[in-house]
């Protein structure tokens, strides 16, 4: 099984979590949203997978490079 | 007709409904589409007001007579017509915009990453582009259309899809366009989301698209901030001296945000001030909007080449940046050359929502937003360039 990481790309507030962890995902599903420049950001599963780590709450303020979930495929 | 007083009813003409209606659909498309709504509702209001008749917004004296439309060498005489004169005719509005504009934006993604200074300026060939097809067609038809060098240059600027800086270039040069080139200039902001899309997609291949750009910009400290607006206004401004009101204006709204010590200024220029200004300009162009200065042939071209100017820009922007690739090693996505047109951040957010759609790794807001911000440089300086070529 390999792991994709995803990070924070860019500095903001989650403002709502849209997976939970044991959930299949496609590439392409929204995992969680961030609110940034007062633009509401998806961040999106870049593989198909199953989500095995979540790190991240709503409305937690988040800095660039912060894990936010962990896909295994 | 009731003997006391006069209706305006029986005064009404063709000309008027029809801007009434056009005052009706600009409102629909603020309200309802949520287009740019901070300034299409004050316009199409204002717009409405004025085409009813007697109101007498814009009365001005010309020669001791009253006439109802603004004139630029007669006594404004209506509440509107004055606020007009010392707003627009003077430049104040504008200019001052620009203060507030600078008080919000964020140099940050400009400064970690030069080279996109180069994009939001190639995005401004599409002013230059369109600006000589104004002139041309303008030379074709004298008869039809009355568009000579400084009509021209007022059309083009649309193609910057910058408010502020179109309404500034035209009262300069050709005050009687002031309606169609705001109105265009604005609608097309708003219509960012639809025109460039294609525009990208037309002129970049879908492995282009899917260029990863690693998201993490590098750090920019408080003193590189600070500098900035400092240097970045000298050297403009030597280079370009006619950019001094808006580039002026703009660096020192953004050196209040920067400084650290102004907050209660640059928070009153990006906020109460702003939208005092906005509101004001918003009424002002919609008043000057009456059925004589409106329904012309020339606005019917104003609009037809500003869509010409913005799709031009767009296509620079992204063709430049492909040029660019050819000779750096890092790649960037061409994309982000469409951000150089400065409709902030309405360009920056098309491209990172086309990037993420083709590449779901891809976050390109940040890369998007240099040249986004570049562009607002780089059309307020192209402005210059033409004041200082015509005016």
């Amino acid at each position: 099984m390999a792991q994709e990481i995803i990070e924070v790309p860019i500095t903001g507030k989650i403002i709502s979590v849209d997976t939970n962890v044991g959930d299949e995902v496609q590439e392409g599903d929204v995992i969680c949203f961030i609110e940034s420049m007062k633009m509401e950001n998806p961040i999106l599963a870049p593989v198909n997978g199953k989500i095995t780590d979540i790190q991240v709450a709503v409305g937690e303020v988040v800095e660039t490079g912060k894990v936010i979930a962990i896909i295994e495929y | 007709m009731f003997g006391l007083f006069e209706t305006g009813f029986g005064e009404l003409t063709w000309g008027s409904i029809v801007m009434i209606a056009i005052g009706c659909v600009l409102l629909y498309l603020g309200i309802a589409k949520k287009m740019e709504p901070l300034l299409l509702v004050p316009i199409g209001f204002g717009v409405i007001l004025v085409n009813l008749p007697l109101g007498g917004l814009m009365e001005t004296i010309v020669g001791g007579q009253v006439v109802d439309s603004y004139a630029i060498n007669g006594e404004p005489v209506g509440i509107i017509s004055r606020i007009f004169r010392y707003g627009l005719s003077w430049e104040i509005i504008p200019v001052f915009i620009f203060l507030g504009l600078g008080a919000m934006t964020d140099f940050g993604p400009l400064i970690a990453n030069p080279k996109t200074l180069i994009l939001g300026a190639g995005a401004q060939f599409g002013v230059y582009f369109a600006f000589f097809i104004a002139l041309l067609i303008g030379n074709a038809f004298p008869d039809l259309v009355n568009i000579g060098i400084e009509e021209a240059c007022s059309i083009g600027i649309i193609g910057g899809a910058d408010g502020p800086t179109t309404v500034y270039l035209t009262n300069k040069l050709a005050p009687h366009f002031i309606g169609a080139t705001a109105v265009a200039a604005y609608t097309y902001m708003a219509l960012v989301p639809i025109i460039q899309p294609p525009i990208i997609r037309l002129l970049t291949t879908k492995a282009e698209r899917k260029i990863y750009m690693k998201p993490q910009l590098r750090p920019v400290s408080r003193k590189e901030k600070l500098f900035f607006p400092l240097i970045a206004s000298i050297i403009i401004i030597l280079l370009v001296p006619k950019s001094a009101p808006l580039v002026g204006m703009f660096m020192l709204g953004n050196l209040l945000f920067v400084c650290g010590v102004t907050d209660r200024l640059a928070d009153t220029a990006a906020n109460a001030f702003m939208n005092v200004l906005t509101v004001l300009l918003g009424v002002c162009v919609g008043c000057f909007m009456s059925a004589e200065a409106f329904l012309k042939v020339e606005s019917l071209i104003v609009f037809g080449l500003g869509v010409v100017a913005f799709a031009a820009s767009t296509a620079f922007g992204v063709l430049l940046a492909k040029f660019m690739n050819l000779f750096s090693k890092e790649k960037i996505n061409p994309m982000i050359g469409a951000a150089g047109v400065s409709a902030v951040p309405m360009a920056a957010r098309v491209v990172q929502r086309m990037g993420q759609k083709e590449n779901p790794r891809n976050f390109l807001l940040m890369h998007a937003m240099g040249p986004n911000i570049a562009g607002v440089i780089g059309t307020a300086t192209a402005a210059g360039i033409f004041l200082g070529m015509v005016g």
